[in-house]
């Protein structure tokens, strides 16, 4: 099953997906477990003649570890977790490079603040479904919505954060490899929902600077 | 040749009780007759729904094809699914199989049929309410039937109908059908929650000398705590409704944001109910199946207190775990994190289920009829999905999988794997609404059949996830990352044709068994709840003129010392046998 997980580029993919392959093997042997339990027990105890029932209301030792050793399992699970949640969702790094998406039917609009680093100033740049970031270095996204809820996802970086109308949200990413990938929207926004995508570039510093000088001249 | 017991009862009652025709069979107060307008009324919207979802695999299996024999329907793109209306479809489709199948049938159809009879009660508490209840369920039906044909299409903003894409016509381009379609659900609101007062009070009132609390069939604790879920959690969801329709048509803003509203307080709403009703949609599965494995394993219920126990725990637990819907909704991330942590335990009462359904299995002497097929897929399914539930419980994992075919893959497996139990519940009851015997060799073809088919077609949606592949998309191969994944949504897609095809053996099993199945005696599966001492089917008044006494709990079977393998709630033996003292 993980064999179809994207590659990640993002820097807090790895604690992510060390997260995803440890449920995956502990509900695997789980779920092979119980498999195994029920197959056998299909066979075993299928109807012969002169054979009956066992007369057994239940075991209440085995009640308790069956209920004691998921409880244990899922809790060490939910606070295994807790780390990676808070520094992906709730701490913000400082960094120079804020951007803005706002979403809307059906593209993102991505804003840099320019150089001098306002936003809703007269040199920020709007571009139509080109996000463009370098490696190595924290990128805050603010994001926003015209209209109807979105949702920003990001699938080699493990980012996904919906942009609500009426606020706006901010979400760190550090990626490090370059390339071109695609940021399709994961918020049923309407008709158009199918389809709406955009691209993330992501440069090595110096192409980015390149990019970004470019990109600051006057239209 | 003599007349069947039961025949001859319902001869008797017949003459001394005429009604006529209209409150007979439409107008009855009688909740077994009440129980079955509810099945059909469900039966019929899973032919709606099913269709559905075959339109809707038929588009991600072959995107922008023109669908055959359907160019009539979607005349100006020459056949193919436009956008939007594929938007209608999965909307309606979750729609009419959460709120009109699963809904119906479990609760509707098996809690009017069931609680009195297994409490041995002759009817409902109210049975003129009871009436009120089904009629109101067939209106809201009509109404959410309407929206198919009002212009701008049926509502398509999911069955969740997040704001603002539901509270603005402009941003869907869906006026009236969205507006039904919240009409509709208010109707039902209304509706379940008669059928909720009828159901508590018969289950605490009007239980039979003998029947305490912990002598009840679990399929009616089920079904108890279920009325108790749907009495708090609806008029949540009514609200809501009622609040989005008036932003619709009134000009208020609850939830728009251009208005000063809030689009999380939709979501917020909306869950709080959303939750509970997953769990109302599977705690009478978990009852069905716990009685029909237990009495085709020939053995107590493995734990049945720790199996009561666990519903109202998970009754309780489903209130404070909805927030696990919007961890990346924008909702402060540290009530992600409490979220995460009362979704991880609501696991446990789930997972113990699980085992005590093994351990029911465990030494029994299985009987592989078809109830017993389906129950056991259930257990399966049920297992799985409850598995996959713990990778997006996880707040980091979910960030991934939050909104992808990951989703998908649980919520059918858990959901959609009621079904089972449905079918479970459908052939082992059969005899006792309908007086007839179901095709076993059929029955269990159909069983097997689905079993394989569903798995062919849901698990492989745990690889799209992992693959990143959204949901509510129609076309994947837009994506230059999910075009590799596109060959499993082919196979998924066939799979799906295959077994909607494999239910016509079971709508012909159902209506030929109907029309001329074999007579049913009282208690042709040789169990222990009421019912099956009641006649095939059972009479106005279900029982004659005494109604049982119980003298032990549901599942006294395999008694050492007896020599039949049963022994009946309600039959009375000289020294009361077997370990009985606690029951």
């Amino acid at each position: 099953m993980m064999s179809w997980l994207p590659e990640n580029i993002a820097t807090y993919g790895p604690e992510i997906d060390r997260l995803f392959y440890l449920i995956y093997y502990v509900t695997g042997a789980a779920f092979l477990l119980v498999t195994v339990l029920l197959a056998s027990f299909l066979v075993l105890y299928r109807a012969r003649p002169g054979r009956r029932a066992v007369y057994s209301h239940g075991n209440t030792a085995l009640e308790m570890v069956w209920t004691i050793v998921p409880a244990l399992i899922l809790v060490v699970l939910t606070f295994l977790a807790i780390p990676s949640w808070s520094k992906v969702k709730s701490r913000i790094p400082e960094s120079d490079l804020h951007i803005r998406i706002t979403a809307k039917q059906f593209n993102w609009e991505v804003t840099y603040p320019g150089a001098d680093g306002q936003f809703d100033t007269a040199d920020d740049r709007t571009f139509d479904n080109e996000l463009h970031v370098p490696i190595g270095k924290p990128v805050v996204l603010h994001l926003r919505s015209r209209d109807v809820i979105h949702s920003v996802f990001i699938p080699v970086a493990r980012f996904k954060q919906d942009a609500v109308p009426g606020r706006e949200i901010l979400q760190w990413v550090e990626v490090t490899k370059p390339g071109k990938y695609e940021i399709p929207c994961a918020e049923l926004c309407g008709f158009g929902h199918s389809g709406m995508k955009g691209y993330l570039f992501v440069h090595t510093p110096e192409e980015f600077e390149a990019w970004r000088t470019e990109a600051y001249k006057a239209s | 040749m003599a007349k069947s017991g039961g025949a001859v009862a319902a001869h008797e009652v017949h003459e001394h009780h005429d009604l006529g025709f209209w409150r007979t069979y439409v107008f009855s107060t009688d909740h077994k007759m009440i129980g079955r307008q509810f099945l059909f009324l469900g039966l019929f919207m899973l032919l709606i729904g099913g269709f559905l979802a075959m339109l809707i695999r038929f588009e991600l299996g072959f995107p922008e094809h023109p669908v055959p024999g359907l160019g009539w329907l979607f005349r100006d793109t020459e056949g193919v699914i436009p956008p939007e209306v594929y938007n209608m479809l999965f909307t309606m489709h979750a729609t009419l199989m959460i709120f009109f199948v699963v809904m119906p049938i479990m609760v509707g159809c098996f809690g009017n049929f069931l609680i009195p009879l297994m409490l041995g009660a002759r009817d409902m508490a109210f049975p003129k309410l009871n009436m009120l209840s089904f009629w109101t369920g067939a209106l809201s039906g009509i109404l959410m039937l309407a929206g198919f044909f009002v212009p701008g299409g049926h509502a398509a903003a999911g069955w969740t109908a997040y704001a603002p894409l539901s509270a603005v016509p402009q941003y869907s381009g869906v006026n009236w059908g969205q507006n039904l379609w919240l009409i509709s659900l208010f109707v039902l609101g209304v509706s379940s929650m008669m059928g909720s007062i009828n159901y508590i009070t018969t289950t605490v009132n009007m239980r039979a000398p003998g029947m305490t609390l912990f002598r009840m069939p679990l399929v009616i604790w089920s079904l108890f705590i279920t009325a108790v879920l749907l009495l708090l959690a609806l008029p949540v969801l009514t609200s809501a409704c009622a609040m989005l329709l008036f932003d619709r048509v009134l000009g208020t803003h609850w939830f728009d944001p251009s208005g000063g509203g809030e689009p999380l307080l939709w979501q917020h709403l909306f869950w709080f109910f959303g939750h509970p009703e997953v769990y109302i949609l599977v705690l009478p599965a978990m009852g069905v199946t716990s009685d029909v494995l237990s009495a085709f394993s020939r053995k107590p219920i493995f734990g049945y207190r720790a199996m009561a126990y666990s519903m109202i725990s998970i009754a309780f637990l489903s209130w404070i775990v909805y927030g696990h819907h919007m961890f990346v909704s924008g909702m402060n991330p540290a009530l992600g994190t409490s979220f995460m942590l009362t979704t991880m335990v609501i696991a446990v009462p789930s997972a113990i289920k699980s085992f005590n359904w093994l351990g029911t299995l465990w030494g029994g002497s299985i009987r592989f009829s078809t109830p017993m097929i389906h129950a056991l897929s259930f257990l399966s399914t049920f297992t799985i999905g409850g598995l996959s539930g713990i990778f997006m419980a996880n707040t980091p994992v979910d960030i991934f999988i939050h909104d992808t075919y990951f989703i998908v893959a649980h919520f059918h497996y858990v959901v959609a794997g009621i079904i089972f139990a449905m079918f479970a519940a459908i052939t082992y009851w059969f005899p006792k609404i309908f007086g007839r015997l179901m095709n076993e060799p059929i029955g269990r073809l159909h069983a097997v059949l689905t079993f394989i088919l569903f798995n062919c077609v849901f698990f492989p949606m745990h690889f799209l996830g992992v693959g990143g592949m959204m949901r509510r998309i129609y076309n994947p191969t837009q994506y230059e990352f999910l075009q590799p994944l596109q060959g499993i949504n082919v196979f998924m897609s066939y799979s799906a044709f295959a077994l909607g095809l494999v239910q016509i053996l079971f709508i012909w099993n159902f209506v030929s068994s109907l029309i001329r199945g074999p007579r049913a005696e009282r208690n042709p599966w040789q169990a222990n709840t009421l019912e099956w001492s009641a006649p095939s089917p059972p009479p106005h008044g279900n029982w004659g003129p005494t109604i049982p006494t119980v003298y032990r709990g549901a599942y006294e079977y395999s008694v050492p010392g007896l020599p039949e393998d049963y022994l009946p709630q309600d039959r009375a033996t000289g020294a009361v046998a077997g370990a009985t003292g606690r029951h």
